[in-house]
């Protein structure tokens, strides 16, 4: 736990006149799970697109530090370099699966292109990885030649974490992977993910708008309201002392439901 | 450099087979637009260079990038063999041999080993080529992923990133699904270690031809408008897996003509029964073959 | 003992001359003549001169001819002819708003400056076929005339404009780009896509602006106006540095008025799709304007998702020389690949088929 994964500061974007990211700083270390969570619009989802460096910021910087400790401003990545990082060490799980996979390609292929992309050629050895982390992400191994297209909201959406998964990233964005589905697939997923994130020693950073979610998973938390952190801790202390008045009306309002 | 119009006339007294038309039918400046073209894709090998394709007179999709390719390099003192199905009397290359016959004057030839430039559709003659030898594909589709992605800025931006994962999908895919790659030509390569390319048409067969060939290769996609090149003893490989190697094939048979058991052969149907022959797609290679098997026995009798 | 098909050249030549025969017709009745053609098949010349890209009614006429009729063939030979021609530079911008008049329309004003001109139009004819043009008749009675109108009639677009309604169009002193010089490249600018559907299919533009109607894309169009008549072409000669007439030319331009909702920095206006062809193509220049317009719309700011917003779609396939080139390539041999496609199915079956047995 030597230094951060990735360390942005001063992060600024308004769209128009609204603001949707206002001043941000944020790091995350290796093995640490960060939730970000707020209302729709509070900016959450566009920080994380652009700590990704899918979008790029106003003002600001967000650090990337590479597996030898050297670090890289995203923002002055080319396409070429960004794109080769959220194809090894960084992953990205979309809220809808559709955005992460290639519905029309098999489970196995959908996984096998991470491999294919990072230079994998033998195809026996793309199947063997395809059937393991099918199984690790509670698919039976005998649908890897069926179509995503077939599989169940669950189903796409951990065969999407097992796309993501495959090249061993350290540092996963996730973005509502939970928001589509079912209240008991739900559960069923947070699960897998905390195994994963437990056993792979990943860092990921977490969008939810769902407390119980982010009480599951992360070790620290980020409130966002207006494009701005109003609050952040550990989860635990968040949580069960909010002191911004928007963390206690946050929090009392998932009490009620 | 003279002027196009002076050019122009001074080429009229010399070729009488069509008046009004400079040596080769393009102007010298379109030919220099092509050259310049050409030289760029043979510095980045596989790499598509468009280029301000001209209206021919011949129907888009029938040869018109391969045909302004071998009018801007050709020279009253080249040799020229056109082939389509790799076979000279077929009725389109006899039209493109006949039309460079009348733009150009140039003397054409059936046999491989006589000609500088071969400009060929769907095939790689079986008679290796040697160095100073030209070979200009007639390319329908320069892009090959375009049955994966039809936006071609879209390919472009994939190139750029040399983002060919796409492919090694469909690969994967054909395997999963059939145990085989089921595609039979136009089977992408890798140029250079960098570029994926469409080595245009041919069947999967030629393909292993074009690997460090001795002779220049160009591509000419005239509807498209881009150009590209492999330039000699440059790396060719065929996509495919470690355990599932890229395999050529051929019909399992001998040519009944020349009994070439090593050439891509054409299935001839011979009666509604069933009944098939095989016999060599490379009618130069053939009949050559035939001649030394006719003068062998001649010499033995 | 089988010996291949030899004799491609003679085939050739054979084809050509029965062609050529095919062509003629029946000897026993006259030959048409290029001129009969240019005077009696007038819209037929616009089509292939349009399509062609080359104004020049007499070739256009000879090129349909040459064809058989065939419009898309003839616009072919056309374009071949006129790629070997050299290239002088561009003129400058026809003033279509100093167009004598042969027909002139609005949609949009019931009355308006110079009036509405009927023309030459086949929109209030009743489409019975008349038996009379069967015979051979004599010349029909000539149409009344009205006196010409002295003063030159204002657009449509125009009177918009000076209410600040219409988007202005930025002006542009830069010579156009010329895609028979250059390679289409994306993003398309306007000119470029204009000089592309001006070329373009008249069938295709108007499936296209079909579609737009009919809920493909986000069209609200009415016809400002359209207007058909001669307008002179001016160049600017180098060694003059002014202007001058060149000739004049029939052109058929069409002003469609969209409107436009606005955005955060532009209040809501109309704004413009353009159609402008050679001689009279209203059809066309009307397809035309509906498919210009649906292709602003990425710059509007607008849903792009339909076919005829797509840039690249409706650019890499409207011009019907390339699109007939590769669809008729089809039939040229494929032999070689066929067999090879033969010889990788009957694998894949058999690998199926042993597999089945196992």
């Amino acid at each position: 736990m030597s230094a951060p994964l990735l360390e942005a500061s001063g992060l600024r974007l308004s769209f128009g006149a609204v603001p949707a990211l206002d001043d941000v700083a944020l790091s995350i270390w290796p093995g640490e799970v960060v939730a970000i969570v707020g209302e729709s619009g509070s900016g959450k989802t566009t920080l994380l697109r652009v700590l990704s460096g899918l979008v790029r910021p106003e003002a600001g910087e967000v650090l990337y530090r590479d597996p030898a400790g050297a670090t890289h401003p995203v923002q002055a990545m080319g396409d070429a370099a960004l794109r080769r990082l959220h194809r090894t060490d960084w992953g990205f799980v979309h809220q809808n699966p559709r955005d992460g996979l290639r519905l029309g390609v098999s489970a196995g292929g959908n996984i096998g292109e991470r491999l294919m992309a990072t230079g994998a050629r033998h195809y026996g050895g793309i199947r063997q990885a395809a059937a393991e982390w099918l199984q690790r992400v509670e698919i039976d191994p005998a649908r890897m030649d069926a179509l995503p297209r077939t599989f169940s909201g669950g189903m796409q959406q951990r065969l999407q974490i097992a796309r993501t998964l495959v090249t061993h990233p350290r540092l996963v964005f996730m973005d509502e992977p939970t928001g589509g589905l079912d209240v008991s697939v739900q559960a069923r997923l947070l699960d897998l993910i905390r195994a994963l994130v437990a056993d792979l020693g990943l860092a990921v950073l977490l969008v939810t708008h769902d407390i119980a979610a982010a009480r599951l998973l992360a070790h620290r938390l980020l409130v966002m309201r207006r494009g701005q952190v109003v609050e952040q801790g550990l989860t635990d202390r968040v949580l069960d002392d909010p002191q911004h008045e928007y963390t206690q009306l946050l929090v009392a309002s998932v009490l009620a439901a | 450099m003279m002027a196009p119009g002076a050019e122009n006339r001074s080429r009229e007294a010399a070729v009488e087979t069509v008046t009004g038309y400079n040596f080769g039918y393009l102007d010298e400046n379109t030919k220099r637009m092509i050259r310049r073209a050409l030289l760029k894709a043979v510095a980045i090998p596989g790499h598509q260079v468009p280029f301000g394709s001209r209206e021919m007179p011949l129907p888009y999709g029938w040869g018109t990038g391969g045909i302004q390719v071998t009018a801007s390099i050709i020279g009253p003192g080249d040799r020229l063999k056109v082939i389509d199905q790799g076979a000279d009397d077929t009725t389109n290359a006899v039209s493109i041999r006949r039309f460079f016959a009348r733009v150009a004057g140039v003397g054409t030839t059936e046999r491989t080993a006589d000609a500088t430039i071969v400009q060929t559709r769907h095939r790689i003659p079986e008679t290796p080529l040697r160095e100073g030898q030209v070979l200009v594909y007639q390319v329908p589709m320069p892009e090959p992923l375009f049955r994966l992605e039809p936006r071609v800025a879209e390919t472009k931006r994939l190139h750029a990133l040399a983002d060919y994962s796409l492919m090694h999908v469909k690969l994967y895919e054909d395997i999963a699904r059939t145990g085989h790659i089921a595609t039979s030509y136009n089977y992408p390569v890798m140029v250079n270690g960098r570029y994926l390319m469409s080595p245009s048409p041919i069947p999967a067969f030629d393909n292993p031809k074009m690997h460090r060939m001795a002779a220049l290769q160009l591509f000419g996609a005239g509807r498209e408008k881009r150009i590209y090149a492999v330039p000699p003893y440059t790396e060719v490989r065929s996509l495919d897996f470690e355990d599932h190697p890229f395999v050529p094939i051929r019909a399992d048979a001998a040519c009944e003509l020349c009994g070439s058991r090593e050439s891509y052969l054409d299935e001839v149907v011979t009666d509604d029964r069933g009944g098939r022959m095989f016999v060599c797609s490379d009618t130069d290679y053939c009949t050559t073959r035939q001649g030394t098997q006719g003068s062998a026995r001649e010499a033995a009798e | 003992m089988y010996v291949a098909v030899k004799g491609g050249e003679r085939a050739i030549e054979a084809a050509h001359a029965w062609l050529a025969e095919a062509r003629r017709g029946d000897p026993a009745l006259p030959e048409l003549s290029v001129a009969q053609v240019e005077e009696q098949l007038g819209l037929a010349v616009d089509r292939v001169m349009a399509e062609g890209a080359c104004h020049d009614r007499g070739l256009a006429a000879l090129a349909i001819k040459q064809a058989r009729g065939d419009l898309i063939e003839a616009a072919f030979l056309l374009r071949a002819y006129r790629t070997t021609l050299p290239r002088f530079g561009a003129s400058l911008p026809l003033e279509t708003g100093a167009m004598r008049i042969r027909r002139r329309i609005s949609a949009t004003y019931k009355d308006l400056p110079g009036g509405q001109v009927l023309g030459p139009t086949f929109d209030y004819t009743h489409r019975l076929l008349d038996f009379a043009l069967a015979a051979e008749g004599e010349a029909p009675a000539p149409a009344p005339e009205a006196p010409a109108e002295a003063a030159t009639m204002p657009r449509v677009t125009g009177i918009l404009a000076q209410e600040g309604l219409m988007q202005p169009e930025p002006p542009g002193d830069a010579e156009p780009p010329d895609l028979t010089r250059q390679p289409l490249s994306f993003p398309a600018d306007r000119p470029l896509r204009l000089q592309a559907l001006a070329r373009g299919d008249e069938g295709f533009l108007l499936a296209l602006g079909y579609s737009t109607q009919r809920g493909y894309g986000n069209a609200h169009p009415f016809v400002g106006e359209i207007r058909m008549g001669e307008v002179a072409v001016e160049i600017v000669p180098p060694e003059l540095g002014f202007p001058i007439a060149i000739g004049e030319i029939t052109v058929t331009e069409c002003q469609m008025v969209n409107q436009f909702a606005g955005s955060k920095t532009e209040p809501a206006q109309f704004t413009r799709g353009y159609g402008l062809v050679f001689g009279h193509g209203e059809r066309k220049a009307m397809a035309m304007a509906l498919v210009d317009r649906s292709l602003r719309a990425r710059e509007l700011g607008e849903e792009a998702e339909a076919p005829a917003q797509s840039e690249e779609f409706v650019l890499y396939h409207c011009d019907n020389v390339e699109a007939t080139g590769f669809v008729e390539h089809l039939k040229l041999p494929h032999y070689v690949d066929f067999q090879s496609e033969l010889e990788k199915i009957r694998q894949l079956r058999a690998t199926a088929l042993r597999e089945a047995a196992e």
